[in-house]
């Protein structure tokens, strides 16, 4: 018998419409009191924000670059998440995953057309990234280790491995900062602003380039996969219920290694669009938060692609949003605006079912209201 | 509809115990409670006598639970008015609840398992700001309890290493401690074997004579007629009839729960037993500390042929249950199904099992038998999600996932006729339809079935039953595990009675008593000409 509450559950649009949006809503409402104790206008931070985000084709390009890796380790963390899995290691499979990109554009830049390195280095970073989620996996599947802590080390694997193959392997010699040589023209992503060009329509430069599409693709493609293959099928039996998927004759640790991989894959897409897509050469950092970020990127779509693309879209616009406020406004420090990206992922991560009692307590309040004409009984005890 | 028990609420005014000294312990008038479109409770009357058990029969979804969840103040009802002794009360929360002298135990305990029975006991209800305190006038209060209803529970054993007969003790201690004068138990003996039933039972008798009032829910009406003075049923969120038990009969209270007739007994053609298609020849499964769950059994089950599996809970059923399925391996010994020899050495997973044509409902349908989070079709191909003829390439073909689940509900009357809804909002008793159509659709050549009625309404049991015989009169060899008694002498060709591990007899199914099999279900059985041994 249920007795915690004679609630009915909430709609749809409600869990993932309302709540998320009422979570910025009340992250904007902090960040705006503490803006206006620096002495600014809060809404003149905000229009600045949404003006630099998405006022002009320049803050939409950016905007658009950032969403692209935030949906790729969004959706890293939320395949992991429906087996039942917390890849924290989002990261360091980003970070690793560029290395692939990079080891492979450095061997065959110069021989083989784009056409086949575009295939290819979305096969590296997959490669690279599902590698380097391989191995928590499989000590999680078969060991028991649990999968936080070894996918966190495997974070700090990561940037120490790419440091050291960074100063000692691949710089450039001759040269001071730790960065390859440029790869060869072929071994471009397009950006939008050429693709734009090639149509004769002329757009202001951004690191925007045609892994965008790649990123929607993977939304689509990860849907699908989830809920319309069989192996998305076991995937989420294994996720709710590890001894149902048994007895349907899954085997739960081969489950895990292989969403663990496509987890890593997909995060290892981020090194697409940077080494492939912006940088043009293997360098440090790249990786830049983005793993972390995925994880409140996820969780504020509620583990699911569509709400994946909304949440990207919005952390895109806070990171670009925020980047021009600290430019326009100078008292308004970088260090505010992580600040108030803190603010939003903690209210949409951390926080985000803080609001869902009250809402759902309104919402029956609402509907008992409405409803006061004799129904048929059907069973309501579990 | 049956007009001769059917009765004014203000009618009960004679009980068995006399009705000078009975006054009303609880009133509820004109109870309405909704949920949204489920109307859960309309205008339900109901008095219970100080100093009587009241049982409050229904099936699943009828509403007793709603009901008594208004009395102990986790709902509040729409409307209708709640008096205990006489007086109005408003009941908001079990903090209410409690001060009105209502305790409630539940079906599934709230203890915590590390701590001791005296902890469990006076938590939330410490005397002071120091444990020692408390801790010590609770073992006084508690020693008084013992002494006075005669409910023995060691104070300092840990939760965790109880059986579930003295953690209901417990519970039934924490509401007296509180102060309770009103006891109400939801579905109190359905964890329970039939010993510890009998001991609650005598607890409840003993309640009952210090005054306690008692209402006891549940959907056995075994124990309705075994323990109460007063019943009252309820259906599709009414109150239909109240009756004195004496007055009453287990049919009377089932055609009232069911609003029809409901067959008891079960018709079944004389068994026509084929080659046998299951064969399990000294299986053994150790668990992890190498403690022989199964052990040295052996059994065949042929085609057309139910063969019943009796025993008290905890006696290797489960985990026979498990290695007979794939999803444990066997430690030693070997079995044969559908020609395929299966050992340590050579095992056989679940969906080999299943290409093998053995079937398998399991025992706990929450736990194994569903995802309870999947929607309806996609819990009615849990196994079989596999199969080529579900998916177009890659993809399922969603469609026809849907529409197998609805033919699958159309055949097994699952209720409500929705291939979509969440898997956890259908009532038990549909979601083991489900289950067993899910299984029985694939025509299984052997099916092994474990308590197919738990929690199921006596509506849904007579149509599980039927769908089992069937199935044995169309060639398939069926293995069940049960605790309920009654099932398994009904359904099987062939009991095997399991204690500790082992097959320790077997019966006829036409030859079985209850008594005799109880006896060997506790290995007190001795086969010597004179019959049974004493302890």
């Amino acid at each position: 018998m249920s007795v915690s509450s004679g609630t009915r559950p909430l709609p749809r649009w409600i869990d993932i419409g309302l709540i998320p949006a009422l979570n910025i809503v009340l992250a904007l409402f902090v960040s705006g009191l503490i803006i206006a104790a620096t002495g600014e206008d809060p809404f003149a931070a905000v229009k600045i924000m949404i003006e630099g985000s998405i006022g002009t084709d320049y803050g939409i390009g950016y905007t658009l670059y950032y969403a692209t890796n935030f949906a790729f380790t969004g959706l890293a963390v939320a395949i992991a998440f429906h087996t039942g899995l917390f890849n924290i290691g989002g990261e360091g499979q980003a970070y690793v995953g560029g290395l692939g990109v990079g080891l492979m554009l450095l061997v065959f830049d110069q021989h083989l057309p784009f056409a086949l390195l575009m295939p290819l280095g979305i096969l590296a970073a997959a490669l690279f990234g599902g590698a380097w989620a391989l191995i928590p996996a499989y000590l999680q599947a078969y060991r028991g280790s649990h999968i936080v802590i070894t996918t966190i080390m495997f974070n700090f694997i990561a940037s120490a491995l790419m440091v050291y193959l960074m100063v000692n392997v691949f710089i450039k010699p001759g040269q001071m900062s730790p960065q390859s040589r440029d790869f060869d023209v072929a071994g471009h992503l397009p950006f939008m602003h050429e693709v734009f060009a090639w149509f004769g329509v002329e757009i202001t430069r951004t690191p925007l380039n045609i892994s965008v599409f790649w990123a929607i693709i993977c939304c689509i493609g990860i849907w699908a996969y989830i809920w319309r293959t069989r192996w998305g099928y076991q995937l989420r039996a294994v996720g709710h219920n590890e001894k149902a998927a048994i007895y349907a004759g899954v085997d739960p640790r081969k489950v895990i290694v292989l969403s663990m991989c496509i987890s890593g894959g997909l995060a290892g897409m981020v090194g697409l669009n940077e080494i492939m897509g912006v940088q043009h050469k293997l360098l440090l950092n790249y990786a830049a938060g983005y793993g972390f970020t995925g994880i409140a990127v996820s969780l504020m779509g509620r583990n699911h692609p569509f709400g994946i693309v909304l949440a990207s879209l919005l952390f895109g616009i806070l990171y670009q949003g925020g980047a021009e406020l600290a430019f326009e406004i100078p008292t308004i420090t970088r260090e505010s605006i992580v600040m108030i990206q803190g603010l939003v992922i903690l209210f949409s991560g951390a926080l985000a079912y803080m609001s869902t009692p009250t809402i759902s307590k309104i919402y029956n309040r609402i509907l008992d209201a409405r409803q006061s004409s004799p129904d048929p009984v059907v069973g309501e005890e579990a | 509809m049956t007009p001769e028990t059917s009765d004014d609420t203000s009618g009960i005014d004679v009980g068995p115990e006399g009705a000078a000294s009975s006054p009303v312990a609880i009133e509820l008038r004109g109870i309405n409670k909704s949920f949204g479109q489920v109307h859960a409770n309309r205008n339900v009357n109901i008095s219970v006598e100080r100093g009587t058990i009241h049982g409050i029969v229904g099936e699943n979804g009828a509403g007793k639970s709603t009901l008594m969840s208004i009395l102990y103040g986790f709902y509040e009802a729409d409307s209708g008015d709640v008096y205990i002794d006489n007086q109005k009360v408003r009941i908001r929360n079990s903090n209410d609840a409690i001060a009105c002298g209502i305790g409630m135990v539940h079906q599934h305990f709230m203890l915590v398992d590390s701590f001791t029975v005296l902890e469990n006991v006076m938590m939330g209800a410490e005397s002071g700001a120091l444990l020692a305190d408390s801790i010590s006038s609770a073992r006084g209060e508690l020693e008084r309890l013992e002494k006075e209803y005669g409910l023995i529970v060691d104070p300092d054993a840990l939760a965790d290493d109880l059986p579930v007969g003295e953690l209901q003790r417990v519970e039934i201690l924490k509401a007296l401690y509180r102060g309770a004068k009103i006891l109400i138990l939801d579905e109190p003996t359905g964890v329970l074997t039939p010993q510890e039933t009998d001991q609650l039972f005598r607890i409840l008798g003993s309640l009952k004579d210090q005054g306690v009032t008692i209402v006891l829910i549940t959907h056995k009406l075994r124990e309705i007629m075994a323990i109460t003075d007063n019943v009252s049923v309820m259906r599709h969120g009414e109150m239909v009839a109240h009756s004195v038990t004496a007055e009453t009969s287990k049919e009377e209270l089932a055609e009232q729960m069911v609003g029809r007739k409901v067959r008891n007994d079960l018709e079944k053609k004389p068994c026509d037993a084929g080659a046998a298609t299951l064969i399990v020849e000294n299986l053994t499964v150790r668990d992890a500390y190498n403690v022989a769950k199964v052990d040295d059994v052996s059994l065949q089950v042929c085609a057309g042929e139910i063969v019943g599996i009796a025993g008290v809970s905890g006696n290797g059923q489960s985990e026979l249950l498990d290695a007979l399925s794939g999803i444990t391996p066997l430690t030693t010994g070997r079995m044969v199904v559908g020609g395929r020899e299966i050992t340590a050495a050579q095992p056989c997973d679940p969906s080999e099992m299943r290409m093998l044509h053995l079937a398998h409902v399991p025992e706990d349908r929450h736990k194994l038998g569903m995802v309870t989070a999947f929607s309806a079709y996609e819990t009615a191909i849990l196994g079989y999600e596999d199969d080529p003829a579900l998916q177009k390439s890659v993809f399922f073909d969603v469609e026809l996932v849907k529409n197998h689940c609805a033919t699958l509900m159309e055949r097994f009357d699952v209720r409500p006729r929705d291939a979509e809804i969440k898997s956890a909002n259908l009532s038990g008793g549909n979601q083991q339809k489900l289950v067993l159509a899910r299984e029985i659709d694939r025509e299984p050549k052997v099916l092994l079935v474990g308590q197919p009625t738990r929690g199921v309404d006596i509506g849904a049991i007579e149509f599980i039953h039927r769908q089992l015989v069937d199935l044995r009169d169309q060639g398939c060899a069926v293995l069940l595990v049960s605790v309920e008694l009654d099932e398994v002498m009904s359904l099987a060709d062939r009991i095997l009675v399991m204690f500790e591990g082992r097959i320790v007899a077997e019966v006829a199914g036409d030859k079985a008593d209850e008594k005799t099999l109880g006896l060997m279900m506790a290995n007190a059985f001795s086969d010597e000409p004179d019959g049974v041994a004493a302890t």
